[in-house]
């Protein structure tokens, strides 16, 4: 798979994710916590206060599809995608990996995974978090 | 002012082998016959889909010099923004006569892509593409998901809504699947899935198409040969464009849209005779219904399914037989707009409502991202 194209705004996210490391955008004058990241802020529009928050690499599955057409020639069929919401509260559009599908997942708990990409980035991915 | 509708018309539908323009072309003329107006009495144009620049493109087409343009590009509820606009325009003394039109050639073309097109400036590029969802299904698909697991609705009576949309396009000679025969649920079910839960038969076709109406003030139309289509309220609401940005799934414009439209028509979801609800997937038309308060929440798959929408039904719904089996040029709304004028003026034969006064025609756009809702009247 090609890697995703990264710009200036982006490539703090982009290089945490060489270490493994998920960042959400967090601005300092207001506290809100965005993903994907933006030049402003869009609770409080400031500017100025723009950084990053580790995140935990848990949260929960909003809703998923299971993609059955492939829409690359390059990507196998059948693929998980969803929206987890991280612990932290935003939304990230993401893939599910190593699970079995079943209706039962949606609101389950998931816990970070990485995708390698071809240029030392990683993708990131989630997996159902298991009971402890 | 009041405005309305004295024209509609469809181009060519389905497979037609024909370009853009020659649709446009159908469309425009085919419309200002209806209306028993010429191209030199138009002087407001709203269009999209015509390469880059979509207003001159199609005006300088047709030999037109507009006083007034509008080309909001927000997906297939655009047509319902236009009118609103062509309203509001004409309102301003802008516009006298306004032609609203689109056509689309994709099926001819095989212009359609699973994944959609991907703007590499756009954020969706770096946070949204690398997991390949397919646009804009994935997310009807992750919509539909959502509502079954909410509501504990039943994945039949959510395929019901192709199957009733089918019991119309019977009824419609125009519709791309008038001879397919009936549908089941199993048959919805039972096709081979693409996003799930939703299957081939619960998303829209992709066919060619094309359709215009033409807006002048209701005074105006009075004098006109065709019975006016009043306006009564327009409203629309912007939510978001990515798949991660909206917080609720199931909390789509159409709420605020529809409360404002209905608000400013004066008239109620309880009045409404006909409800033409963008049907891109079979889930889209369920949370319209249920965020225009036709129905309540949880309720509307249920609602279908019961026949309540169906030929005979309560709330006839989506006459023609819907983007799911009439026609889905890409953008599908003006479409909407065309059968509610047409049912408003009792000139649908077989499948026409009886007594239809008041109909709704609600736009989805994107995914989810914009709806537009109109209330029109007939003017008796």
């Amino acid at each position: 798979m090609n890697p995703p194209p990264g710009d200036a705004l982006a490539a703090p996210w982009w290089d945490a994710t060489r270490e493994r490391r998920l960042l959400v955008q967090t601005c300092g004058a207001c506290g809100h916590r965005q993903h994907h990241p933006r030049l402003l802020c869009t609770n409080c529009g400031g500017t100025d206060a723009l950084g990053w928050t580790p995140c935990a690499g848990t949260g929960t599955v909003d809703s998923f599809t299971v993609v059955h057409r492939s829409p690359e020639p390059e990507r196998q069929v059948p693929y998980v995608v969803a929206r987890v919401r991280l612990t932290e509260g935003p939304i990230l559009l993401t893939n599910l990996v190593g699970i079995e599908v079943d209706d039962s997942i949606l609101g389950a708990g998931v816990v970070l995974a990485w995708s390698p990409l071809p240029d030392g980035r990683n993708l990131p991915v989630f997996t159902l978090a298991t009971e402890a | 002012m009041t405005v309305a509708v004295v024209g509609v018309a469809e181009s060519d539908l389905g497979h037609t082998g024909a370009s853009v323009l020659a649709l446009q072309v159908q469309a425009v003329t085919r419309a200002l016959a209806d209306a028993g107006l010429a191209l030199r009495d138009v002087d407001g144009l709203a269009t999209n889909g015509v390469g880059r620049f979509p207003t001159t493109a199609l005006a300088d087409y047709l030999g037109l010099t507009p006083t007034w343009v509008e080309s909001s590009f927000v997906g297939g509820s655009a047509f319902e923004l236009y009118l609103a606009r062509a309203e509001q325009a004409i309102g301003a003394g802008q516009a006298e006569v306004v032609v609203i039109s689109f056509a689309s050639d994709q099926r001819s073309s095989r212009s359609r892509r699973l994944g959609g097109t991907v703007d590499e400036a756009l954020p969706e590029a770096q946070f949204e593409a690398p997991y390949a969802p397919l646009y804009p299904i994935s997310y009807y698909a992750m919509a539909a998901q959502a509502y079954l697991h909410r509501y504990g609705a039943s994945r039949e009576d959510l395929a019901a809504v192709a199957v009733e949309a089918r019991r119309w396009a019977l009824l419609n000679p125009a519709a791309f699947r008038h001879d397919a025969g009936p549908l089941t649920v199993a048959d919805v079910l039972a096709a081979p899935p693409v996003s799930t839960p939703l299957t081939a038969l619960d998303c829209c076709l992709v066919t060619d198409g094309g359709g215009a109406v033409v807006v002048t003030s209701l005074e105006r139309a009075r004098d006109l040969r065709r019975p006016p289509v009043a306006v009564l309220g327009c409203a629309e609401a912007t939510s978001h464009t990515t798949m991660a940005s909206c917080d609720d799934l199931l909390d789509t414009g159409a709420q605020r849209s529809g409360a404002t439209a209905f608000a400013r028509a004066g008239v109620q979801p309880g009045d409404v005779d006909l409800a033409m609800l963008y049907d891109s997937f079979t889930i889209t038309p369920v949370l319209s219904l249920e965020a225009l308060g036709l129905c309540a929440p949880g309720e509307a798959a249920g609602f279908v399914a019961a026949g309540h929408t169906g030929p005979g039904g309560t709330l006839p719904m989506n006459t023609n037989g819907g983007g799911l089996s009439y026609c889905h040029p890409g953008q599908y709304g003006v479409l909407l707009l065309v059968e509610a004028v047409r049912q408003l003026r009792g000139e649908c034969g077989r499948r026409q409502v009886p007594g239809a006064e008041v109909a709704v025609a609600h736009g989805t756009g994107g995914i989810l991202s914009h709806c537009a809702t109109v209330v029109l009247g007939a003017d008796r």
